[in-house]
């Protein structure tokens, strides 16, 4: 890929769950200071595979991790890396909008309390509130409760929680498909504003959100072995979007980006 | 040709209604033994109240008796047991629910607490004078008696404590975690407050029915006729399920009446709790969801 | 920084996993302190003489005879009164709750049943002997005694019908709206829907939660020791005084026993005959309750 220094270099990596092989062979560097894609039909194992990113697979007991994920050069997975400290570097936004039932303000204030970043905390708080778009209109009150902002402003507000903490890489497993079409366009023009400063991993089902969005794609679909009738997410194809949606490489992806199936 | 639709048979009907009928006189017997129960012990009792009962030492005459070292007693001894067995319980919930792994060891610990539960209490008496009396050599005192009352409810605090910890959605762990938090920073600063009023509801609960236990005090040494007020842990005590046991166990038939009094006190403690436990579930369910 | 942060986890989650112990621990604690008194006095009983004698008179110098038998005819009778008179009305306000009554009506009698559940032995033993025994039994049944197992095993009756009433009712809810609705439209009337269908579907999860009320009544110990009296008997005669194996540990406990003498150890041995009773009875509730659930699962 066309990276000098990419931000995680994965070697085969792999989840299983006990003896079930969400996904498979994944190999590919993400590039720093990029929007990279995971496309592909449901079942792929694009959520699974992106949290191996943050570690976030090691919470469930069942699943394994296979193969290699580098993070700037160093395995994440080796026994003296701490998850926690992973989690830091590399934050995550969840499909569905998860604030804690708490302020705003306290929204934002527990990463940075969590990680001992405790100096200058209303400045940090508002900081982020801005990089996330969302200062100016909660600033009146910070302490109004987190629930009842709308979806959108929820979804901005879990994004400037982990912004806060001052990440280096930035996790969206689908963002925006619990939001509405306005809401949806406003976290778009966020994670293009964040790439700058941050190195962004997108899971959508939407491919014209990955069209519009990305700098590079990654599409993935199952493999299914009728034989022993398992289901295996795999990579197909993982190019720079523009050439993935004019000229896709794998029969496959054009299947899929042409609406034949998915 | 077929008969016109009827509106069932007579005899059908008649089985119905009877039927209905038993069900209803089912739920009669056991309200109207509630309410005989309710109304008996408040006409006994309510004439005996008076701040000299609440205030007076029990005495050889019904007339004169007192509750005062029950009172004092059942409040040093629930403030014993709840120290114990709220922190303890609530620890003990919050490993098995969020760090104990899932296999035969975890389902084998449930069993243990579920039959813990169903033990009957007179045996933690038992166990509380053989364990504090005894061994540890607390003597029958304060200290030992709200030790075991704490050993006794903490069965159903871990149960509580683990279903409000439960109750706690997944996707609260997950976004603190995700944001570099620890697990216990994820379990004090996010998990917990959530689940505090519904566990606060069951600890209410649980410690009200700790208040009128008798049985395992008594297994354990506590005095029923006691003329003097505990002042330390180390005193000897008695305790008001006590005091009314030992007023009803009595000859004269004066002494019923102090008992029914002593009931009445009981009661109006308990409903008070209680009472709280239901506000408190209100008031936490008006938190505004997503 | 975080090197702090993962002994402070570490330190924490020993203290979480020490509290979890006690809780467990507090059952090898039951276990150990019946058993080891309980050892020493089959040491000078023999505990076939215990377990068949039928005169229990443990402090009688001489002459005492050590036969658990009186005893546990005093319990059982109390408690097959109390399941006897507990159980059809039990049912019955569960099959009300969950085939027949409106909310409005579920929403009152609910509370009624918690409010049952919550009032402590001693204000029920209260109870049975001021207003069943007094002003119910002495007034219409002659030649019963002041101190009966009637009153007795009809107030633990009393206290145990919320509990199988409510797990009864939990039974019946958890069986499928499906079922109802195939037998209403097979015609049937709700009675027979209630009796045919919906009570044989619930009945092992009834049947544990019968269970589970025998095994508190077993356990019962206030009732008891206010109403039933404290006189060792063989007998079945329910308006006669009898004791209980959870009386006699009180009224040996509001006595001056001293610590090891045989009568001290005979309260840890009848305890130990109560737990061994009510541990089996609740491990076969749990048993099946669980086989009730592998067949809705």
């Amino acid at each position: 890929m066309s990276t000098d220094k990419p931000v995680f270099k994965t070697r085969d990596l792999g989840v299983r769950y006990a003896d079930n092989v969400a996904v498979a062979g994944i190999t590919m560097d993400i590039a720093e200071n990029q929007i990279t894609a995971l496309i592909g039909p449901s079942g792929c194992g694009k959520s699974t595979l992106i949290r191996c990113f943050n570690r976030m697979n090691d919470l469930i007991p069942s699943a394994k991790v296979m193969g290699e994920i580098l993070y700037r050069d160093q395995n994440l997975y080796l026994p003296e890396v701490d998850p926690v400290e992973v989690r830091q570097r590399i934050g995550m936004v969840f499909q569905k909008p998860n604030p804690f039932p708490k302020s705003i303000y306290e929204n934002v204030a527990f990463g940075l309390r969590a990680n001992g970043m405790t100096d200058n905390m209303p400045t940090r708080v508002e900081e982020a509130l801005k990089r996330a778009a969302l200062w100016d209109e909660v600033k009146r009150d910070l302490k109004t409760n987190a629930l009842s902002l709308s979806g959108g402003q929820q979804q901005r507000l879990c994004i400037a929680r982990a912004l806060a903490v001052e990440p280096d890489v930035i996790l969206m497993d689908e963002p925006a498909s619990a939001l509405d079409p306005i809401a949806t366009a406003r976290i778009e023009d966020l994670a293009r504003e964040l790439k700058d400063q941050y190195t962004i991993i997108i899971v959508t089902h939407n491919m014209q959100q990955a069209a519009r969005l990305s700098d590079f794609t990654a599409f993935l679909t199952v493999d299914v072995d009728e034989t022993e009738s398992r289901r295996t997410g795999v990579l197909v194809e993982y190019a720079e979007t523009s050439q993935i949606f004019t000229r896709p490489k794998d029969p496959r992806t054009e299947a899929y980006i042409t609406g034949r199936f998915g | 040709m077929r008969p016109a639709l009827s509106a069932g048979s007579r005899k059908g009907r008649l089985s119905e209604t009877l039927f209905v009928g038993a069900l209803l006189l089912a739920v009669l017997i056991g309200v109207a033994a509630l309410a005989a129960l309710v109304i008996s012990v408040l006409s006994q009792g309510i004439p005996r109240l008076s701040i000299e009962f609440l205030t007076s030492l029990p005495s050889r005459f019904a007339e004169k008796a007192g509750a005062r070292p029950a009172i004092f007693g059942t409040l040093w001894i629930i403030s014993v047991c709840t120290l114990f067995s709220v922190p303890v319980g609530i620890g003990a919930a919050i490993y098995l629910e969020e760090f104990a792994k899932k296999g035969r060891l975890s389902t084998l610990i449930d069993v243990n607490i579920a039959n813990l539960a169903g033990v009957p209490s007179i045996i933690y008496g038992l166990l509380g004078l053989a364990l504090f009396v005894r061994m540890f050599a607390m003597g029958r005192s304060v200290l030992a008696g709200g030790l075991t009352l704490g050993l006794l409810v903490l069965p159903v605090i871990v149960i509580v404590g683990r279903e409000a910890l439960r109750a706690v959605p997944s996707s609260i762990r997950e976004g603190a975690l995700a944001l570099g938090a620890t697990k216990w920073q994820t379990i004090s600063r996010q998990v917990l407050p959530v689940a505090l009023p519904s566990f606060m509801t069951g600890v209410i609960l649980a410690i009200s029915r700790a208040i009128g236990e008798t049985a395992p005090l008594i297994a354990m040494g506590a005095l029923t006729y006691v003329t003097f007020v505990p002042k330390a842990l180390g005193d000897r005590f008695t305790a008001l399920p006590i005091q009314i046991f030992n007023w009803t166990s009595r000859p004269q038939a004066e002494f019923l009446d102090t008992a029914a009094a002593g009931i009445v006190v009981l009661l109006v403690v308990l409903l008070t709790m209680n009472t709280a436990a239901v506000l408190l579930r209100h008031r936490f369910e008006k938190v505004p969801r997503s | 920084m975080r090197g702090r942060r993962r002994h402070h986890e570490t330190a924490i989650k020993g203290l979480l996993a020490a509290c979890a112990l006690i809780s467990v621990a507090t059952t090898a604690g039951i276990i150990l302190a019946l058993a080891s008194e309980t050892l020493a006095f089959f040491k000078q009983i023999s505990p076939f003489r215990f377990f068949t004698g039928t005169v229990w008179a443990p402090t009688f110098g001489s002459n005492a005879a050590f036969g658990v038998l009186p005893l546990i005819n005093g319990t059982l009778m109390v408690t097959a009164i109390a399941v006897g008179f507990a159980t059809p009305i039990g049912l019955a306000i569960a099959v009300y709750l969950s085939e027949y009554a409106p909310k409005r009506v579920r929403s009152a009698l609910k509370p009624c049943l918690e409010v049952l559940a919550g009032v402590p032995t001693v204000v029920l033993g209260f109870f049975a002997l001021n207003f069943v025994t007094i002003r119910l039994l002495e007034k219409g049944i002659p030649g019963v005694e002041r101190f009966n197992a009637l009153s007795a095993g009809l107030v633990v009756g009393l206290m145990i019908v919320p509990l199988i009433a409510s797990l009864s009712e939990d039974a019946m809810r958890s069986v499928p709206q499906g079922l109802r609705e195939a037998a209403y439209g097979l015609g049937a009337t709700k009675r027979i829907t209630a009796l045919r269908v919906i009570l044989p579907a619930a009945l092992s999860g009834i049947a544990s939660a019968v269970i589970l009320a025998m095994s508190r009544a077993i356990g019962e110990t206030m009732i008891v020791a206010i109403a039933a009296g404290n006189q060792p008997r063989m007998s079945f005669n329910p308006l006669e005084g009898i004791q209980t194996m959870t009386a006699y540990i009180v009224q040996v406990s509001l006595g001056d026993t001293p610590t090891g003498s045989i009568a001290y150890r005979t309260i840890f041995a009848v305890g130990t005959t109560l737990f061994a009773i009510t541990f089996l009875l609740n491990l076969l509730s749990i048993r099946i309750v669980r086989k009730f659930r592998e067949t809705y699962q």
